[in-house]
């Protein structure tokens, strides 16, 4: 079992748990989530340079790493394991954040706690990015949720009881969908009198859910994981939500837990559901297409800083799903791009709001102002991220947005040409329109933040950033501007997966 | 060409960014000051070389005369699919190394102009990383070998804009034109990626040496497909011209510019009057072959120039702050280009008079970011030595300020197309080819070029003549050395840049072309230039109550202009009015009432529910046994039933 | 007169009506489990009746019987126990105002 190197993506934050429990005082703490988070950057920059070195010597194979342990046979459950380039970029993300996050969390009240459960956070994560069972992609999906109840209950601000609770029971009530849809799938899995599986590979190869099912099973799926990618409607967690977490916590929420959400629309609903993806994906389109101008539009008048960025999530996210439904290679391959881009800049948002918020001790754009001259590094690293989030050339926002942009435009104008109605290129054009307000929004708050003269005489006093906050700022930072700047690498890691031969859904089209 | 001379002129000014950016906080003003300089410097040597080996070397040249389009280096950078690839990269030919002259040239002296008009200023080294931004960002649109090269340079320039604007980041009035600035732009950059978008749906390519050779296909790959009317080729070439007409500021994309002056002047000089703002007319000199297949787009190209041209002119008649009006003037100067690239076709998939109008825009692009360059080093000297942009604070400089006040006026002249000075040759090129065109246009340019002689000479009488202010004991005087060179400098180019054989460089099928004034076109512009200036000096030389009278003469007229036809009231309006108060806030307001309220009232219901079952739960164990009971009784009492 | 069941089990239904009726209407606690006892007799006796009757010659229903008054002894003193300690937590044993075991 250990000799697959995956499992270890789950074995060391278990093993860092373990150390956590056994710590005395902040600095043993500290360490621990440091060394850990270090050691999982690490892994997953071992499992990309392993994943491209057998890519390179030819291996064709969907998945590779591909392992299975039974896990409950009577029910065909396995801890099944594998990767290929989106998992791989999900887990270099998810290893970042994480590792950002421990220093954005430095001086956390409470921290032995803190960080155990967050922890146990990433231990879902990370078993939900590695798993291609299911069974255990949805165990490790519902790990992943209920530490946020504590984390936003007890170490959040606000309103925090109100949004902890309304954020696990929107989720929950997603995932009820979710376990709907995937039991269904799981009594479709293999043709009449066959083994019935969980494991998403053999789901694909048999390809053996009948048609009618798909209809039902697939929407039953893209609204579970919809949910957490904050689909409209249902995204109304995440303004409330985001805006109590503590700061790791939204980090890690908006920059890794609404990932998952993207990540299994396209592994479970559209994987294994080509027909119906194709079918049903107009409803889905529109809600998504909303999402995307309408949480632009909101955040345009949101003054709570952290509202504005979780409107703004909603507004990015939406646009994840919207590229993944338009069944189009470019465009998925830019809706994974978006997640590993908006996961970085939108950690990178709510790290610096956190910092700035725990200075000033308000949220409100209106009673803060000239953070500029209060705090220069902060202010800067707030205008790199809000040049990311708008798409500056240069940083990831670009990448992703001209690659979804592109693919739908191609998707949408061939279903158009071909007479399929208008409704892909319309949104399309729509969704494009959204690189405006984005603008609009972020230079809003740019300007009334951190420039113009100071607002509360009483910040003058205010210091700026402290060396851990620097390191978690420049980790993303650099990650961003990567990402920005060598976009091909990150396509090409992308894109294989949906080489035709590969990917079912693409040969439809 | 070898690679590498190519690729330092794009690197050092980005190194000297990140240098300046980064290390900056740490060096001292003078160090960053002359590290930006050197750079540039450099720079400007590797350009020059760059494009005068493409000019005169031989090996650029076809037999037949034609220069050739050379990619010194073409990256992948993005593979969308198999044919839409985005690459960095790197195109020689004689509009980019026409360019390339320029904005080096141009950068060089602002970044040598700005050591002494930034001294002391807070943010010195951050002032000297955003040039090298800028300058960085401006290079790689001009090299650009694809369109979404262009668009990425194209947006990086524009936020290079936005720092700059927003430099003195603590005024109010600055930030707001900072972010006007980039948000104008930007929704005219929608217009532009979609018109790439569409564009490259049907060609398939985002090459512009692929688009631009024998364009025909272009067309052809359309298969006539039409939207509401007009072919989806205008649509697609009209869309990117809305991205040109956003950075370049024509009507009713205007807007941004005239805010953007609260910029430091020589950042006026160089972005909003001699390179960036003119990447719009570059667009589609660049596209130029695609544009000339229709004849829509290019007749909505002239169109636009020449409403724009007459209408900054008007305004410019009315402006007091001095940067105002070298705003509105630039944006006339740059309608005149787009004037003259739309009459360079003659409509039918050819071009007009040889393409005159190409190569006038050209030589246009060039003088006028010369001598506009001047100007606004000019005014910047001005408002360095009197502290304010309005001309009511000056006036009689030129007994102080006389170096500034012979610059100042040859600047005025070569823009107001007196011969010898370079704005007559160019702007006389414009006018032949809008008389070819139609003489409608051609008069109606003329009667621009009038009124561009007209408000310019009011500004440099206003400014030295007039009557002069209350000094105090801190009079003006000319600017110190390193202010002074640049306008020395300008002044010299502008005098004799006009004598240049522009068509032996740069023409639209790059061919050597010779250049002839027409007697007649020559002598009438001449004529009605020296005419407005005479007016202007009638009215403005010495201080007196014509001027007010003639405002109150036309009151209306007057106001409109004074207010530049109150387009800033109405995207104010439907920016906030509607867009604001009328889309986002309703939203807003529905997202936490209607979405969020379903959300919570499900919540609700639930817990309401719970309260009315919950007394079920009474404690009275006595009751539980008489609910049981009766419960077992009626169980029991249906089975029986069933089984009956 | 032949012995039918249906003579004893009639007075062991009016024994198990009364005592749910007492169960169900008394408010004194111990009340309750006299009511409770005299249920559980009625019960018994219907063991006794229904062995003697179906099963005549088997012996299953009488020790079932004795097995159930035992634990039903058992049982009373637990529930007096219980009340005692009620007793002593409230000093009331009227199960209507004992009702703080709810929602």
């Amino acid at each position: 079992m250990f000799e697959n190197i995956l499992i270890y993506f789950v074995v060391i934050p278990l093993v860092m748990l373990g150390l956590l429990a056994l710590c005395r005082d902040i600095k043993q703490i500290r360490a621990v989530a440091v060394v850990g988070s270090l050691g999982l950057i690490a892994l997953s920059v071992v499992t990309l340079v392993q994943y491209l070195g057998m890519r390179a010597a030819g291996v064709e194979d969907p998945m590779l790493f591909v392992d299975s342990w039974t896990w409950f046979a009577p029910l065909n459950i396995h801890l099944a394991v594998g990767v290929d380039g989106i998992s791989i970029a999900m887990l270099l993300l998810s290893s970042i954040i994480v590792f950002a996050g421990s220093f954005a969390s430095w001086t956390i009240k409470e921290p032995k706690a803190f960080f155990l459960w967050l922890i146990l956070l990433s231990v879902g994560v990370f078993g939900f990015f590695i798993s291609i069972d299911m069974f255990t992609m949805f165990m490790f999906y519902e790990v992943a949720l209920i530490p946020m109840y504590l984390l936003i209950g007890v170490w959040g601000s606000g309103n925090k009881n109100y949004s902890a609770m309304k954020l696990t029971l929107m989720l929950m009530g997603g995932s009820a969908f979710l376990m709907m849809g995937l039991i269904g799938i799981y009594y479709h899995s293999a043709p009449e009198g066959g083994q019935l599986t969980w494991n998403l590979l053999e789901i694909v190869k048999n390809a053996s859910i009948p048609h009618g099912w798909q209809s039902f099973l697939f929407p039953m799926t893209f609204v579970g994981f919809g949910v957490l990618g904050a689909m409209f409607p249902f995204h109304t967690w995440s303004p409330d939500g985001h805006a109590s977490a503590p700061t790791a916590v939204s980090m890690l929420h908006a920059g890794v837990l609404m990932k998952l959400g993207g990540y299994g629309c396209f592994r479970v609903a559209i994987y294994t559901m080509p027909q119906a993806a194709h079918e049903l994906s107009w409803i889905f389109l529109i809600l998504t297409g909303i999402s995307v101008v309408y949480g632009a539009f909101c955040a345009c008048v949101k003054t709570d800083l952290k509202y504005i960025n979780a409107y703004s999530s909603v507004s990015h996210c939406g646009l994840v799903l919207f590229a993944i439904l338009m069944l189009n290679e470019t465009a998925m391959t830019g809706a994974i791009m978006q997640m590993l881009s908006h996961g970085l800049m939108t950690a990178l948002f709510f790290a610096l709001i956190g910092m700035i918020y725990g200075r000033t001790h308000t949220r409100e754009i209106t009673q803060m102002g000239g953070m500029m001259q209060i705090m220069p590094y902060l202010s800067v690293c707030y205008v790199i991220a809000g040049m990311a989030s708008l798409g500056l050339p240069g940083l990831s926002g670009f990448v992703a947005e001209m690659t979804i942009f592109v693919g739908s435009f191609q998707a949408g104008m061939t279903d158009y040409l071909a007479g399929h109605g208008s409704l892909r290129l319309v949104f399309t054009i729509i969704a494009c329109c959204s690189i405006v307000i984005t603008a609009v929004y972020i230079l809003r708050v740019v300007g009334k933040l951190l420039f113009g003269p100071v607002h509360d005489e009483h910040h003058r006093t205010l210091t700026d950033a402290t060396w851990w906050e620097r390191l978690s700022t420049v980790t993303l930072i650099i990650c961003v501007a990567a990402i920005g700047c060598f976009p091909n690498f990150f396509n090409n890691l992308i894109n294989f997966t949906f080489k035709p031969a590969i990917f079912s859904v693409l040969g439809m089209n | 060409m070898g690679i590498t001379l190519p690729l330092l002129i794009l690197a050092i000014p980005l190194f000297m960014f990140l240098l300046l950016g980064i290390a900056g906080v740490k060096m001292s003003h003078k160090l960053a000051g002359w590290l930006g300089c050197l750079g540039m410097g450099t720079t400007l040597v590797l350009a020059y070389t760059v494009a005068l080996t493409y000019y005169f070397c031989p090996e650029f040249t076809a037999e037949t005369g034609e220069r050739i389009q050379t990619i010194v280096f073409n990256q992948t950078w993005l593979a969308f699919t198999q044919n839409l690839v985005i690459s960095l990269g790197f195109l020689l030919d004689p509009i980019s190394a026409l360019m390339l002259i320029v904005i080096t040239t141009i950068s060089f002296l602002v970044h040598l102009y700005s050591l002494g008009y930034m001294e002391g200023e807070k943010g010195f080294q951050r002032y000297y990383a955003f040039l090298s931004l800028f300058s960085f960002s401006m290079l790689g649109l001009v090299v650009a070998t694809n369109i979404f090269q262009m668009y990425i340079f194209w947006e990086l320039v524009g936020a290079s804009s936005y720092l700059l604007i927003g430099f003195y980041y603590t005024k109010h009035s600055a930030v707001a034109a900072s972010k006007k600035a980039f948000i104008v732009t930007r929704f005219a950059d929608l217009g532009f990626l979609i018109g790439i978008l569409v564009l490259s749906y049907y060609s398939q390519t985002f090459d512009f040496l692929k688009l631009t050779t024998d364009s025909q296909w272009v067309l052809a790959s359309t298969q006539g497909a039409t939207f509401m009317g007009a072919s989806v080729l205008t649509w697609a070439l009209v869309l990117i011209f809305t991205g040109g007409m956003g950075k370049s500021a024509m009507m009713p994309l205007h807007i941004w510019l005239p805010d953007a002056m609260e910029g430091p002047t020589p950042v006026s000089a160089l972005i909003h009057a001699a390179t960036m703002v003119v990447a719009g007319v570059f667009l589609v000199a660049r596209m130029f072959p695609v544009y000339l297949l229709e004849e829509s787009a290019t007749m909505i190209v002239a169109v636009v120039g020449a409403v724009t041209a007459f209408y900054a002119a008007m305004v410019a008649c009315t402006q007091i702050d001095i940067k105002r009006v070298l705003a509105f003037s630039t944006i006339s100067q740059i309608a005149f280009m787009m004037v003259s690239l739309g009459v360079a076709s003659n409509g039918n998939g050819d071009v007009c008079h040889h393409g005159l109008g190409y190569m006038a825009s050209m030589f246009h692009m060039f003088t006028h970011a010369m001598f506009k360059a001047l100007l606004f080093l000019g005014a910047g000297a001005l408002i360095h030595a009197v502290h304010s942009n309005d001309y009511t604070a000056m006036g009689g400089l030129s007994r102080y300020m006389p170096v500034t006040r012979w610059t100042f006026l040859i600047g005025c002249l070569a823009i107001a197309g007196i011969p010898p000075f370079s704005g007559f040759f160019s702007k006389d090129e414009i006018l032949s080819a809008a008389y070819a065109w139609s003489p409608f246009m051609g008069v109606w340019m003329t009667i621009v070029a009038a009124m561009t002689a007209f408000y310019m000479f009011r500004l440099y009488f206003l400014i030295f003549r007039w009557d002069e202010p209350d000094y105090g004991h801190h009079t003006p005087h000319d600017p110190p050395l390193p202010m002074m060179i640049p306008l020395v400098f300008l002044a010299a180019v502008s005098c004799v840049a006009g004598f240049i054989p522009f068509g032996h460089f740069v023409t639209w099928n790059r061919m050597p072309y010779d250049i002839h004034l027409d007697p007649w076109i020559a002598c009438s512009s001449v004529a009605v230039a020296i005419c407005a200036i005479c007016l202007a000096a009638y009215m403005y030389r010495t201080k007196n109550p014509l001027p007010e009278k003639m405002k109150n003469a036309m009151p209306v007229l007057w106001d409109w202009c004074h207010h530049r036809f109150y387009w800033d009231e109405l995207y104010m309006f439907i920016t906030h009015k509607i867009i604001f108060n009328g889309v986002c806030r309703p939203l807003a307001w529905f997202d936490r009432h209607i979405i969020d309220g379903t959300m919570d009232s499900f919540a609700a219901v639930t817990n309401k529910l719970s309260r009315v079952i919950a007394p079920l739960q009474s404690g009275q164990v006595q009751m539980y046994v008489f609910v049981y009971i009766i419960g077992a009784l009626l169980l029991g009492g249906i089975t029986v039933l069933c089984l009956i | 007169m032949e012995l039918k069941a249906i003579y004893f089990l009639i007075p062991s239904l009016i024994m198990f009506c009364c005592g749910l009726f007492g169960f169900i209407t008394r408010r004194n606690m111990i009340a309750m489990l006299i009511s409770l006892e005299l249920m559980l007799n009625a019960v018994d006796m219907n063991f006794v009746i229904f062995n003697r009757f179906l099963f005549p010659g088997q012996l299953e229903g009488m020790f079932f019987t004795l097995f159930a008054i035992a634990i039903a002894a058992a049982e009373t003193a637990l529930a007096i126990a219980i009340i005692i300690n009620v007793f002593r937590a409230s000093h009331n044993i009227d199960v209507r105002t004992l009702n703080e075991m709810k929602f």
